[in-house]
């Protein structure tokens, strides 16, 4: 049973704690900053929270005490040489994702950057290095491979570790699409075969795409799930190819957020937005939209959710999923909790500000 | 000696962070002595190339320093230096 629930949100991390059936806000952290980033690493119980401050540029902090203590650590640095496609310097803007490296390497962490950058740690965040075989990746350097969108340089937001393989790791770049290592990062490929670049000339091509979210099956890695830009997609083999699974007559289409059912590679949910120019909720309704048969059909889950003058949608890290339970933040400071597989839904608060993630502890 | 005086948004984080009088002759050289009193601050004002961070300011008797990227603007005796954050926001 989950216990509790962090909210990074743009003015704080705030804690959730259930008593009996009842979640309620029993503490708050880094009051006032924007918490853009927060990962519970299972296998040393650490917190992790990244604040990126307007003025003072990005920080990392960890607890090892659940949040009673914080202590801050240096961030990962951009060697001095490194260089943008551009031909700018490259300095850190953004952590977007931190995941630890697997129970075989106890004390790795693997964390993605903006300005596409990918940092290693070995000593469980105490320093980090650059990946400098994907950096120096020839792609990376073609600005019509590797390239920002909403924002201005391309960022890895999402890092898949193969439980069954920690040396195969999947990273996500927007933009620039799916990466592979299969030697613990020392040679990376593109795979993003099946993709849809529909904003290019030429929409397949092989790097240029723009995932929102990338995750792999738990029992069967093998089958993995893709929120992209241009829709939904799921590989049954290993990221080689990809379909498309959005729903041709529906909404679960465009959007930000993915969760999966980790014991179940058929199921999978996503919170479907209006397409890029809009990004708000269709028809103004909250929905969740749930598959339990590969993505082949796509259920709507309204029940307990807003269905008018809606406004909110839900970024990439703001869904988390834990057993039957599911939990989403919003644009526009709500949380909503599912103990059902999303069949109904229980706002937890209204009154939150943007929130940026979820996880469940 | 020059004086640096801190914006008081960063004794959030530098909760001892007070008035510092240092020598140095240029921006960069006192920079790099109010690390040493307080470490970790080059962080909140640099990036991790040394360059002031976009939305923070430098002053130096009340001018705008011009290097913003190696911090080499000469210091006089006796200067002052003012490390604020830009207004941003409304």
């Amino acid at each position: 049973m989950q216990k509790k629930l962090l909210i990074g949100t743009t003015k704080g991390l705030v804690v959730f704690e259930k008593t009996g059936q009842d979640w309620q806000i029993k503490t708050t952290h880094f009051l006032g900053l924007p918490v853009s980033v927060i990962y519970v690493n299972e296998l040393t119980n650490t917190w992790w929270a990244g604040i990126s401050h307007h003025h003072w540029g990005q920080k990392l902090h960890f607890s090892t005490d659940e949040g009673q203590t914080w202590q801050e650590v240096n961030p990962p640095a951009y060697p001095l040489d490194a260089q943008m496609g551009s031909g700018k310097p490259a300095t850190l803007k953004k952590i977007w994702i931190i995941q630890h490296g697997g129970a075989a390497y106890p004390n790795r962490l693997w964390v993605g950057t903006e300005p596409g950058g990918l940092f290693l740690s070995e000593n469980n965040g105490q320093t980090f290095q650059l990946v400098e075989s994907l950096w120096n990746h020839p792609s990376r350097m073609n600005q019509q491979q590797w390239f920002g969108t909403g924002r201005s340089e391309p960022f890895i937001h999402s890092i898949v570790v193969d439980p069954t393989d920690h040396n195969h790791i999947y990273i996500a770049v927007s933009c620039a699409g799916i990466f592979e290592t299969k030697d613990g990062g020392k040679k990376w490929q593109p795979c993003n075969k099946g993709l849809i670049a529909a904003y290019l000339p030429n929409p397949h091509v092989e790097i240029g795409h723009d995932p929102h979210r990338l995750f792999a099956c738990t029992v069967n890695p093998e089958i993995l799930w893709q929120q992209n830009h241009c829709g939904i997609f799921r590989s049954i083999d290993g990221a080689k190819n990809w379909q498309s699974v959005s729903d041709k007559n529906g909404i679960a289409n465009y959007g930000f957020a993915l969760a999966i059912d980790h014991q179940n590679p058929e199921r999978a949910w996503v919170i479907p937005a209006v397409s890029d120019e809009l990004r708000i909720a269709p028809k103004q309704a909250l929905t969740v939209c749930r598959t339990v048969d590969g993505g082949q059909t796509w259920q709507s889950l309204t029940n307990g959710l807003p269905q008018e003058n809606c406004f909110d949608i839900v970024f990439r890290h703001a869904l988390a999923i834990q057993g039957d339970t599911l939990v989403f933040g919003t644009t526009t400071g709500n949380v909503y909790l599912s103990d059902n597989q999303g069949d109904g839904w229980t706002c937890l608060s209204n009154n939150l500000a943007r929130i940026d993630c979820v996880c469940f502890v | 000696m020059a004086k640096i005086k801190f914006t008081a948004a960063l004794k959030r984080f530098f909760p001892d962070l007070e008035e510092l009088n240092v020598s140095g002759t240029t921006v960069g050289e006192v920079i790099k002595k109010a690390e040493s009193k307080y470490p970790g601050i080059c962080n909140y004002l640099l990036d991790e190339r040394g360059a002031v961070r976009r939305h923070m300011n430098i002053f130096v008797k009340g001018e705008l320093i011009e290097d913003r990227k190696t911090l080499k603007d000469r210091l006089g005796k006796d200067d002052e230096i003012l490390i604020f954050q830009a207004l941003s926001g409304g």
